[in-house]
């Protein structure tokens, strides 16, 4: 039986000159668990919309088409009625979690359909025991953490019992051990309560493995509709922007994709081309303890020793030291509440440190984490000089008149680095340091590759805090792993990303660290014999 | 200042009994105007603050209201004509005419401004030490949109704090001339706006849209425990007491044409008796762990 069924679907937001669907017909059943990808602006989001009757209730527009969810037509039935079948988890949990404490949040959906109090107490309960937030119940919501929050939210879609579960990028916001927990947990709630759950992300090896199904969006209709394995066979050939690293690596061997690391291990294996070695780190390098600070006289910068402890409150940073060389490319990891966002505003000057230093060779730029928060004028030429937007790729006239507010994520990206890259004075004081801080969020592979090609080009040294190991594969010459507010490795990216398992590439967790591969095309070069992967010559 | 579960016995008892507290204290203020009356409620109130482990947040409500009530002082002073001692000649101004400052203005100016410090107090009591959730399920039944509305105000004032700290970050990473106040306001505005379009998407697919009233026996029934009653019984005894006092001709206070606050055994009966049920509930600690 289907829980979601679209026959037709096409659908204009007021105003828009394009669809964002377009002819879309699609059928999901109880239980599945379906993968959409897509690249951004190609219709994913909206597809959820329509499934929890947003589109066109709330957004209002042109709907064509017919959509049935859980047996109710959304012509007919508003987001408020299908609330009771669909549950929503959105991209920022932030804005999701609307009520005081976790216990009462968990009660609103259910309070909502008028259900009686034991009722009530019983689904908060046992929600709370499903997702292992029993704790948190009584935690008021604004002292809750990024992942804490999402789970709160993920509870909130999920205590009335629905048929459907949407989910809207949920893991944008996690680290890699709490993202890969999510996805799982899904996995678990979906087997168990026979839910359908539809997942739209970018991260695709870290879904596929889980998923019963992939559907590919492009332009506005549905380009592909199959297992994961299908889906990853039509993407390397037709759009390899989709493919997962381990679906390209094994597509480069002449070998049919497969989704997740187990199945491509084993789909080598077969091949009699995984490197099989003493251990599954064998040829990736030992990551070496982290680095006392070099000091030198011509370093970007030094943090020497900086502490970071907030009154009343934990040590953030402590003692922690990273120099930078002039035009090095470093990424800073750890999981979320590590310190990397303390660092960075550390090393931009926003913060004093407690104890320790700071020193740079002159200004450090920073990116934080919301590019629109930058944006403050009527026009993207009034918001940096010509040559800051040259250097971004946003110069010339197709840009310069447009509203910063109506650029896609990924400009109003590119736009806040050009606002912060900008030279000030009569001399253009240019920085010596850009610091960005989880600049990936939400991007798909184009762009992050877009970004990554950028931050190559630049003259100042980089560094960024991120989760994404592949996005660290393709631009860093140099990774600092940070915990618990100190730095415990430091090293190559070979050295950091190869032989881990959450803080490592597809590639590399594939195979085992072999060659100290991080990316596909390297991981090639190793299983066919060539030679192994140089980052460092390559970064 | 935002509402947090502290182990405390006004924490502990039900939102109804806790916030009828607040309330009993603040009628006590309003209803009394004795000095030793408004005294005996404020040391009441920072019985109850450091009772209820809110002794920083009230502090801080403190400090905002202080000013308030100096300004209602001064204000008093200068505009009330009333009292026959005057302490201080202005002259002749403009608009106003012969401008005397008198000890009994400047007195019932004092005593205004304190008052209106405790109703600032009791309004910091209730925020911090009342569960806004469990007032919203109280007032459910009456009005839930109006509700849900206060508490969703509520919970975004943290939120959106975050943002003005996020963009006054953002705008301190600019580099060259800072952009303009009124350019600043505009895109905070627009960013509260996409913060609010997101909360009202967020709402209409929790099934808000279609919020129903609870059914008839939906109300969970919960125990009444020892700080539910000795919290509701301080709610019904404070007011009483006050009401009573008044109708009785005790705890008065004069400033015109002079000063006049008695001070007799009935009058300090019923201060110890204010005292004493605004802070015995407290005196209990069993059974107040979150």
């Amino acid at each position: 039986m289907s829980v979601l069924s679209l026959e037709r679907v096409t659908y204009s937001y007021p105003g828009a000159a394009a669809p964002a669907l377009e002819d879309v017909s699609l059928e999901i059943g109880a239980g599945e668990l379906v993968v959409l990808a897509g690249a951004s602006g190609s219709g994913k989001s909206t597809l959820l919309r329509v499934a929890n009757g947003l589109v066109p209730h709330f957004h209002g527009g042109v709907f064509a088409g017919k959509a049935i969810i859980a047996g109710m037509d959304t012509r007919d039935h508003g987001p408020g009625q299908l609330a009771g079948a669909v549950g929503t988890l959105f991209q920022d949990p932030e804005t999701q979690v609307v009520m005081g404490t976790v216990r009462a949040e968990l009660a609103l959906p259910l309070e909502n359909r008028g259900e009686a109090g034991p009722a009530v107490a019983r689904g908060v309960e046992e929600v709370g025991l499903a997702l292992g937030i029993a704790h948190l119940l009584d935690r008021p919501s604004s002292e809750l953490s990024g992942g804490e929050l999402q789970r709160v939210a993920l509870g909130a879609a999920l205590v009335g019992r629905p048929q459907l579960i949407l989910l809207d990028e949920p893991t944008s916001q996690l680290d890699p051990v709490a993202g890969d927990e999510l996805i799982a947990l899904l996995r678990r709630l979906g087997e168990d309560l026979d839910t359908a759950i539809v997942i739209a992300e970018h991260r695709l090896e870290r879904c596929l493995p889980f998923a019963d199904r992939a559907i590919a969006m492009r332009g506005a209709r549905v380009a592909c509709d199959g297992t994961p394995a299908e889906f990853l066979a039509w993407a390397c050939a037709a759009a390899p922007e989709l493919a997962t690293p381990g679906g390209r690596l094994l597509a480069g061997l002449g070998l049919s994709p497969a989704a997740g690391v187990k199945a491509a291990r084993s789909t080598l294996r077969a091949a009699a081309m995984l490197p099989d070695a003493d251990g599954p780190t064998a040829g990736a390098p030992e990551p070496r303890a982290t680095r006392r600070i070099r000091r030198a006289e011509n370093n970007a910068l030094e943090l020497d020793r900086v502490w970071h402890e907030l009154q009343r409150g934990p040590v953030i940073l402590r003692a922690a030291s990273l120099s930078l060389r002039p035009g090095e490319r470093v990424a800073l990891m750890g999981r979320n509440g590590a310190g990397k966002s303390t660092l960075l505003r550390h090393a931009a000057g926003l913060m004093r440190p407690t104890r320790g230093k700071v020193r740079s060779a002159g200004r450090v730029a920073l990116l934080l984490q919301n590019p629109t928060d930058y944006l403050v004028h009527d026009r993207v030429d009034q918001e940096a000089s010509s040559t800051a937007l040259a250097t971004v790729g946003l110069g010339g006239a197709a840009h310069a008149g447009r509203h910063p507010r109506d650029l896609s994520g990924g400009e109003k990206q590119r736009l806040a680095l050009a606002i912060v890259l900008d030279g000030v004075g009569a001399d253009r004081d240019q920085p010596v340091v850009v610091c960005l801080d989880e600049p990936t969020r939400g991007m798909d592979r184009r762009r992050k590759d877009e970004l990554a090609a950028l931050l190559c080009e630049l003259d100042a040294a980089v560094l960024v805090a991120t989760h994404d190991p592949e996005f660290v594969a393709a631009f860093a010459q140099r990774v600092v792993l940070l915990a618990d507010g100190a730095p415990i490795a430091d090293g190559s990216p070979s050295e950091i990303l190869a032989g881990g398992t959450y803080f490592a590439t597809e590639t590399a967790r594939i195979l085992g660290g072999a060659g100290g591969a991080l990316r596909p095309e390297e991981g090639i070069a190793v299983v066919s014999g060539s030679q192994p992967a140089e980052h460092e010559v390559r970064a | 200042m935002i509402y947090r579960r502290r182990a405390s016995p006004m924490h502990a008892a039900r939102a109804g009994a806790a916030c009828g507290y607040c309330a009993a204290l603040a009628i006590a203020a309003l209803v009394l105007s004795a000095p030793i009356a408004l005294g005996a409620i404020a040391v009441a109130l920072a019985g109850a603050a450091v009772g209820a482990g809110v002794s920083r947040e009230m502090r801080r409500a403190a400090l905002f209201a202080l000013p308030l009530g100096l300004l209602v002082m001064v204000v008093n002073a200068l505009v009330v004509r009333d009292g026959l001692t005057v302490i201080a000649r202005l002259g002749n101004l403009p608009v106003f005419g012969q401008l005397d400052v008198t000890l009994e203005a400047t007195v019932a100016g004092a005593v205004l401004g304190l008052r209106a410090v405790e109703l600032v107090l009791c309004g910091a009591l209730y925020t911090a030490a009342v569960d806004p959730d469990e007032v919203l399920a109280l007032f459910r039944r009456f009005s839930f949109r109006s509700a849900l509305t206060a508490t969703l105000a509520t919970r975004m004032v943290p939120v959106l704090a975050r943002d003005a700290r996020r963009l006054a970050d953002a705008q301190r990473c600019r580099p060259g001339r800072p952009p303009s106040r009124v350019q600043l306001m505009r895109a905070a505005t627009s960013g509260v706006l996409d913060r609010a379009l997101d909360v009202a998407a967020a709402l209409e697919v929790r099934g808000y849209a279609a919020a129903r009233r609870p059914g008839p026996g939906s109300k969970q029934r919960r125990p009444y425990s020892r700080h539910d009653l000795a919290f509701a019984a301080a709610a019904v005894a404070i007011p009483t007491l006050a009401i009573a006092a008044r109708a009785a001709g005790w705890l008065r206070f004069e400033s015109d044409p002079a000063l006049h606050a008695p001070i007799g055994i009935p009058d300090l009966v019923v201060v110890a008796a204010l005292l004493a049920c605004a802070l015995l509930p407290f005196a209990d600690r069993r059974g107040i762990g979150p």
